[in-house]
């Protein structure tokens, strides 16, 4: 029998309060193998590891129960400590009775009854842990950078800085993502462009960078440290090795109707195009949806004026596979589509936009060349209504929009009237906001700008109805502070519609197996300590797809992400979980059911020569497990009809034994 | 005769390491209270759920046994949590014929961000449970202490 | 303030309608929308935020009660499910049934019908004045 050791956390008042902690230890001092039971202020503190590692030494524990707060919080810090004094670490076992019991039992007799059974499940199983020896797995020095927006672009320079390959997957034709549309940055008014493509140039020309554009993620195998990556390149029908970027099949292709989506659909491109001046890498794409050659197979216009012969219209996708060690998502954002809200008319009138579009319109680079020009009759509108929160902060049971705020519409608005007015001191403004929310550096500031220095109206309240007149938007929209009905006749409406995850990241996040929260935002491993990281080992994150962030935020967190991947892949070798499953060959009949629900094909089965009677040997066929591969989830376990597989940490005997001690009898 | 009003039952809940046992977690730094006659055993995946154990519990006389994992398609292992969904389906449906009411059990999928849904989930069980009354059908009297 | 003297009158009201006023964000848009503005003392955000201050006995001496179309624009646009319309509805009712008597009779319909008058505004004027 184990000589176990009971050390009981007080947690300050958290679990003391109504936990009555001594009596908790008398009962538990009473368990079979308790040699010393005790409890303490804070265990987790240096202290109180101080009292376990004395313990563990003087009384020779050859077990340990901590009661304390939850073991995804310091389960860890105990192991370590027991570790220092020679206990092997999985000989340590914690009773959660902060979050389990003290947090939400507001009685202290039924906290107390509680927290002495839970204390007696770890007792029970401690009884039967084995020590434990973590094996080692090789780091692949490369990491994968899913998304090409500002977000990708930073965490994939700050890694190859670092001197290790990094791989962008950019699913459209060039990277730079959102902010590439945008035309001028808050609170500084800096020109977006100027301030992205340097970064984009110095992305391209990095050696430890390869851009996968076009491309996406097939398929994601293995586990933190050897992650191995399909990646669909899919076909543009031009050679990116020969292909200049010289732009004269962009010119002489016929086919000259197609929306062009970087300009919002404001204005048209050609089938064959390069979305934009700066674009990285500086290839041209062929549209297969509006490409005449390869809808009819008549027309071969630009193969004719191409100088180098790139375009290739028998181009097929193409699976590459590439390894690495740890993966970032950064697959960013849209903004919500408001088609849904009638009463706005945004599917009905064309001069109510969205604030992307807006971006656009007023971008030297854009449709209308910077001249701020309605998209109905390219008439100057005078009179420009803004609407705040379209889509955000909505209730949870209200399906047309999102339950959060989205964070950067209140700035980027004040922006977009702080430059209309600039430019054009003829124009009116009206700002129809809930709240104005302006957390950050110079954010209110910038703010105040907008309305003292360049008188934009700002009025608290909503605007209810947008309908069309004859040219006119004729906007019926509260204003709480007058308590009046404002109509308003405006030439162009602009909606701060709220930002939403890519549709793409939850196909992805269930490929990497990062878990994601019911707004399609992946889930950090933990809200406050751990910001950039998934839950799943080797996963990070960068940027919106973690959450609404405006563009200093998103650079922040981007380099937070590199930063832990660069940790990561700075090791040579891995500890691998120790708690594997293990096959016992001598009861293994050899069925492959195991075989079968192995999620990670970290089961094999080979034949085994074994003793039989008389001096005779039998082969037989028996799994084994790579304990480098499995990552203990235990499906194999169950699946066993011989009972011969059995996960280590978790066995068949441990569980049970915890099922009967917090069951009656 | 145990007086029906005294009634408090056992009630074992098998959480999933990644999603439903943080989900209990989120629920406890919520404040979010559901009785204490729930136990949680804490698991790496549902899939490591043997049937037997639930059975176990039965026959050392728990009243109610819930498995909470992550969503399907969300689990961290890929794929464990749909091996659960199926065992766990041919289990109860043996247990129903077996004359166990069907309430008594509960498979119920709560992620690391639904602190709420763990709170709820475990008071709607144990109201379920302790109307229905104490297990004997499966309790195993020759283990009575 | 004159919550306390109202408490009854509120819950009564909060009740019948089934409205969460705590969920209101005071963004004001059931205002922006309201087609009856003009006509209304109390607009659709003072009724959520004066029932939440228990000023019931404001609400119910205002013949904004009666000046509400009912056309439920504002219960359909308002982002947060609070659903004034039904609020405004329900302080009528609280009104019409501590006075006892319903103010439209079906018998009175067929003398007040006239070719203009819509279907909706006669289902809408029984919502209004019938217990």
């Amino acid at each position: 029998m184990q000589r176990i050791g009971v050390f009981v956390c007080h947690c300050g008042t958290n679990i003391a309060a109504t936990v009555d902690v001594k009596a908790v230890v008398e009962a538990l001092s009473h368990e079979p193998g308790v040699v010393f039971a005790t409890d303490y202020q804070y265990m987790c503190s240096e202290s109180g590891q101080t009292l376990m590692r004395e313990a563990i030494r003087e009384h020779k524990l050859g077990g340990v129960v901590v009661c304390s707060c939850s073991p995804r919080m310091h389960e860890a810090t105990f192991r370590k400590a027991a570790a220092k004094e020679g206990l092997n670490p999985y000989m340590v076992e914690i009773a959660n009775i902060r979050e389990q019991v003290s947090w939400i039992h507001k009685d202290i007799k039924e906290g107390t009854e509680k927290a002495i059974i839970l204390g007696r499940a770890a007792i029970a199983k401690v009884h039967l842990n084995q020590p434990l020896q973590a094996g080692e797995s090789p780091v692949t020095k490369r990491a994968l950078v899913i998304g090409g927006g500002i977000a990708g672009i930073q965490t994939a320079l700050d890694i190859a800085e670092a001197g290790f390959e990094v791989d962008i997957v950019e699913k459209e034709p060039t990277i730079g993502g959102k902010m590439a549309q945008i035309d001028k940055t808050f609170p500084t008014l800096d020109c977006a462009a100027c301030i992205l493509t340097p970064k984009m140039v110095d992305v391209a020309q990095h050696e430890k960078i390869k851009i996968f554009s076009y491309s996406e993620i097939e398929s994601v195998k293995g586990f933190v440290g050897n992650f191995r990556v399909a990646i669909r390149r899919k076909a543009r029908y031009v050679d990116e090795d020969k292909c200049t970027g010289c732009g004269i099949c962009t010119e002489k292709c016929p086919q000259k109707k197609v929306p062009n989506e970087f300009n919002m659909g404001f204005d048209t491109r050609r089938a064959v195009y390069i979305p934009f001046a700066q674009a990285v890498p500086k290839v041209a794409t062929i549209d297969a949806n509006y490409c005449t050659m390869l809808k009819t197979g008549k027309c071969g216009v630009c193969a004719k004026f191409c100088g180098v012969g790139a375009i290739d219209y028998k181009q097929q996708d193409q699976i590459v596979e590439r390894e690495y060690g740890a993966i970032v998502a950064a697959t960013g954002f849209n903004p919500l589509k408001p088609t849904q809200y009638d009463e706005l008319g945004y599917a009905t009138c064309a001069d109510v936009v969205t604030s992307l579009e807006l971006e656009r319109l007023m971008n030297a680079a854009g449709p209308t060349a910077g001249t701020l020009l309605r998209p109905s009759d390219k008439k100057h509108p005078h009179t420009i209504v803004f609407v705040q929160c379209v889509g955000s902060r909505c209730d949870a049971e209200n399906e047309k929009g999102k339950p959060y705020c989205s964070k950067i519409c209140c700035m980027y608005t004040a922006k977009h009237a702080m430059l209309i007015r600039d430019k054009y001191p003829d124009t009116e403004v009206y700002v129809f906001y809930i709240d104005v929310r302006t957390p950050g550096k110079n954010f209110d500031e910038f703010y105040r700008r907008a309305v003292e220095q360049y008188g934009v109206h700002y009025i608290k309240g909503q605007v209810g109805k947008v309908v069309e007149e004859n040219g006119t938007l004729k906007v019926q929209a509260s204003d709480l502070l007058s308590g009046e009905q404002l109509h308003i006749d405006a030439d162009l409406v602009v909606l701060a519609t709220a930002v939403e995850p890519d549709k793409s990241a939850r196909g992805i996040a269930t490929m990497l197996t990062a878990s994601m929260d019911t707004n399609d935002f992946f889930t950090e491993a933990h809200a406050k300590l751990r910001p950039v990281e998934s839950p799943t080992a080797g996963i990070f994150l960068s940027g919106v797809c973690q959450g609404p962030k405006d563009i200093p935020e998103t650079v922040s967190q981007a380099s937070a992400a590199a930063a832990k991947v660069i940790g990561l892949l700075a090791k040579d070798k891995l500890t691998c979980n120790p708690c594997v499953a293990q096959s016992d060959e001598l009861l293994c009949n050899g069925c492959s059911s195991c075989e079968r629900v192995c999620p990670y094909g970290a089961i094999t089965y080979s034949d085994k020569e074994f003793r039989g009677p008389n001096r005779t040997t039998l082969i037989r066929r028996v799994a084994s497990v790579n304990p480098a591969v499995c990552q203990g989830c235990g499906a194999c376990t169950v699946a066993c009809p011989s009972g011969a597989m059995d996960l280590k940490g978790f066995s068949n005997r441990q569980i049970m034994a915890e099922v009967d001690a917090i069951c009656k009898m | 005769m145990q007086d029906v009003k005294e009634f408090r039952p056992t009630i074992v809940a098998f959480c999933c390491n990644w999603c439903s046992y943080a989900g209990a977690d989120l629920a406890g730094s919520s404040r979010l209270g559901y009785p204490a006659d729930v136990k949680i055993i804490r698991v790496p995946c549902s899939c490591r759920v043997n049937p037997l154990f639930i059975l176990r519990a039965f026959q050392r006389g728990a009243d109610g046994v819930i498995m909470a994992g992550c969503h399907p398609g969300d689990c961290h292992y890929t794929s464990g949590n749909y091996f659960a969904r199926r065992r766990m389906t041919l289990l109860f449906s043996m247990l129903d014929y077996l004359g166990i009411e069907r309430e008594r059990t509960r498979v119920e999928w709560i992620s690391a961000a639904e602190g709420a849904k763990f709170a709820k989930t475990m008071n709607e069980f144990v109201a379920t449970v302790t109307a229905l009354g104490e297990n004997k059908r499966l309790e195993d009297l020759r283990c009575k202490k | 303030m004159s919550h306390n003297k109202n408490a009854a009158a509120v819950e009564e009201v909060l009740r019948s309608s089934g409205v969460d006023v705590r969920k209101c964000m005071r963004c004001g848009k059931c205002t922006a929308t309201c087609p009856a503005f003009d006509e209304m003392e109390y607009h659709p955000h003072q009724f959520v935020y004066m029932v939440e201050k228990g000023q019931i006995d404001k609400l119910a001496a205002s013949d904004s009660i009666y000046r509400c179309l009912s056309c439920f624009a504002c219960m359909e646009r308002c982002p947060r499910q609070v659903e004034p319309a039904k609020l405004i509805e329900a302080v009528r009712l609280h009104v019409i049934r501590a006075k006892g008597a319903n103010h439209l009779k079906p018998e009175q319909i067929p003398a007040m019908l006239d070719e203009d008058l819509p279907q909706q505004a006669i289902a809408s004027a029984f919502r209004k004045y019938s217990k």
